[in-house]
């Protein structure tokens, strides 16, 4: 492949963005990271024993299905990348095998997460039953009631569950309460962050491991329509690792159009949102330099989403980057539009998708497609964990009626 | 004329007490009333801290008291305006201590030289890079006299101790163990001894040990491997809980000090 100038740079910036901007007690722990990363995961023995997890244990590749119904309700070619058919029901599950092989290579004996939706608390806590490492995943409060069976999951994988019950009490202070751990335990802990966040080399550490995505849609679109590149990749973004994971292969493809989803929440005016790139502006969150919602002082504004994993004021610095340069475009969608797009996928399809990925379903109604466009959605997560939200949903949508 | 730190440093090298407060805690208009009852008091230097919403290198004590400071109204304009009249009150050496986002917003060349114009002394920016230290804020820090005192930890390697020492003004600030602030248990096993190895290199700067300071013992430690020692979480929770500043921030100060000025 020809070098790509979407990627991180050598100080670990994506044109502005990125970096790692992290009190001196963390500089030990990252700088191991980012000494060791590549190294680590291009080496042979690395490699064999992610591919061999990924392929046995999570279940990978998982399928590109062809979703006709989908398809000709919107007048073009729709494929759906599985990535809800992963153990554990969603993409996190690569990311965190690809951080415990890592952490288990640099020693490290206790492992910390922060998670929203829980689906990567859920993959954390899988990863460190497997290898039999002890797991502490930080979750806001709110996300513990509204995710309920992803935290009983943690608990039976035998990982300790800590409310963080500062600020929103939702990702962004799950994530500060992790920072805070790790920085009291520096010696003996890895922290697996759950996105394409954080310091440098978190951003593209995590985006390395999520790329199995646009690997495998490539040589599945070559054998099921005679070309590796769609038309249109679409993906939700919370941090944005799905999203990173699903645009990977294809930047340097400017052909591909490459669409990122943000949750607007009840909509971008109206102060419950968490749509970042559309009404942030740069700044420093969690270590990073990135788009981030925040007031005049510079301080961060709670972020609102029907969606626990989207329900997040920054944004991985990859995204700020390729929003910047124009080479992804990203929309946004509501919290009832997502809803939505999740009842019609089930009924159109026969699959419930997470809320997430649900707000990428919803764009296909603002896109202009051709009938000859391959339109590809990564399907980040399954539904399961979002139940009650859309019984609620059913109970209320009935009641109006 | 010197800069107030380079001044307090030439002068006296021990026993140093910094003492750390939160702006606009726990009133918006407090914090030039404590300065003012801390000036009377046998403190040394003293800290702002600006506050920030999401202070991920700080304890639950300072965290609520930042939290307090916003909801009062705090923000870096309104500090900045308050600190119109520091020097009407203090001659004592004021940092600002911060998280980079606030400096950013604000603009970094706007910052320094509204401290400069409020008459403040130098800054602590705990998550500010070295690379972003010298490709802006080293030039601009000078251009209006401002020190930049920079962190290490007790894990930093000695040449990267050497490199940071280098680029540090007005001190160095020594963190007493790889903790968030205001975790006094963190230290209680082997004291401060074990900074020695740092603090008896030759280095440039002054050092200040902080993070953990709890009370007059763990003063008269830090000062015995170091210059003088910093105290936040300590003084916040006085703060939280006195009715009467008056009488009790000269009290804690002067037990603090007990014999040691
Ligand atoms: C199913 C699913 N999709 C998407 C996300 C959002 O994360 P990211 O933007 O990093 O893919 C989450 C986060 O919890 C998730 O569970």
């Amino acid at each position: 492949m020809t070098t790509n100038n979407y990627n991180v740079n050598e100080q670990g910036y994506y044109g502005e963005y990125g970096g790692a901007y992290i009190p001196e007690i963390l500089f030990n722990n990252v700088e191991e990271l980012k000494n060791n990363y590549l190294e680590i995961i291009e080496s042979d023995s690395f490699k064999k024993e992610f591919d061999e997890l990924l392929k046995n244990y999570v279940g990978r590749p998982t399928p590109l299905y062809h979703a006709k119904n989908l398809s000709s309700q919107f007048h073009t070619n729709i494929f759906l990348k599985r990535e809800d058919l992963n153990h554990t029901g969603a993409h996190k599950i690569n990311n965190a095998l690809g951080q415990i092989l890592l952490a288990k290579r640099l020693g490290k004996k206790r492992i910390i997460a922060e998670t929203g939706a829980g689906q990567h608390g859920v993959a954390t806590a899988t990863a460190c039953a497997l290898m039999n490492l002890e797991c502490i995943v930080y979750m806001g409060e709110v996300d513990i009631k509204r995710q309920a069976p992803n935290v009983a999951r943690m608990k039976m994988l035998g990982a300790k569950v800590i409310p963080a019950t500062s600020g929103s009490k939702t990702l962004k202070d799950a994530t500060n309460e992790a920072i805070r751990d790790w920085i009291n335990h520096t010696e003996t802990t890895h922290y697996i962050i759950g996105s394409v966040v954080g310091p440098h080399p978190y951003p593209d550490m995590v985006t390395r491991f999520q790329s199995v995505i646009s690997k495998e849609m490539k040589n599945q679109l070559l054998e099921q329509v005679g070309k590796e590149n769609p038309e249109f990749v679409i993906a939700c973004v919370g941090g944005g690792s799905n999203a990173a994971g699903a645009f990977y292969h294809y930047l340097n493809n400017e052909n591909v159009k490459l669409i990122g989803v943000e949750a607007a929440g009840k909509g971008i005016q109206t102060g419950h949102t968490a749509a970042t790139l559309t009404i942030g502006k740069p700044g420093i969150i969690h270590g990073s330099k990135t788009y981030l919602m925040q007031n005049e002082d510079g301080q961060i504004i709670e972020p609102y989403s029907i969606s626990a994993g989207l329900d997040y004021p920054g944004i991985g610095p990859i995204h700020s980057f390729l929003h910047d340069v124009k080479r992804a475009n990203y929309m946004h969608v509501t919290d009832k539009e997502a809803l939505e797009a999740a009842l019609n996928l089930t009924q159109k399809e026969g699959i419930i998708p997470a809320l997430e990925s649900s707000h990428a379903l919803a764009v296909l109604t603002k896109l202009n497609f051709k009938k000859t466009d391959t339109v590809v959605v990564n399907l980040s997560g399954r539904g399961d964990k979002d139940l009650t939200t859309y019984i609620n949903y059913l109970n209320q949508n009935d009641y109006e009626k | 004329m010197k800069n107030r730190i380079d001044n307090l440093f030439q002068k006296k090298e021990e026993n140093i007490l910094s003492i750390f407060l939160t702006a606009g805690y726990p009133n918006i208009n407090d914090t030039l009333s404590i300065i003012k009852i801390l000036d009377t008091t046998d403190v040394d230097l003293l800290e702002i801290g600006i506050p920030f919403s999401d202070p991920i290198a700080d304890g639950p004590i300072i965290q609520q008291s930042s939290m307090k400071a916003l909801n009062n109204g705090m923000t870096l304009k309104v500090l900045f305006e308050q600190l119109q009249s520091l020097r009407t009150i203090t001659q004592l050496p004021v940092l600002l201590m911060g998280y980079l986002n606030s400096v950013m917003q604000y603009g970094v060349e706007e910052f320094y030289k509204s401290c400069h114009e409020v008459g403040i002394d130098g800054v602590i920016l705990p998550d500010l890079p070295l690379n972003e230290f010298d490709n802006t804020h080293k030039a601009l820090a000078e251009k209006y006299d401002i020190k930049v005192a920079l962190i290490i930890s007790p894990e930093t390697a000695t040449h990267r101790i050497k490199l940071i020492d280098l680029k540090s003004s007005g001190f160095l600030y020594l963190v007493s163990s790889n903790s968030t602030t205001g975790n006094f248990t963190a230290i209680k096993q082997n004291s401060y001894k074990h900074l020695t190895e740092i603090t008896s290199l030759a280095l440039k700067n002054k050092i200040l040990i902080g993070f953990g300071i709890k009370g007059q013992q763990e003063f008269e430690e830090a000062c015995s491997v170091a210059n003088g020692a910093i105290m936040g979480s300590s003084f916040i929770q006085l703060l939280s809980t006195s009715s009467n500043f008056e009488k009790d921030i000269p009290e804690f100060i002067s037990i603090i000090k007990n014999s040691k000025s």
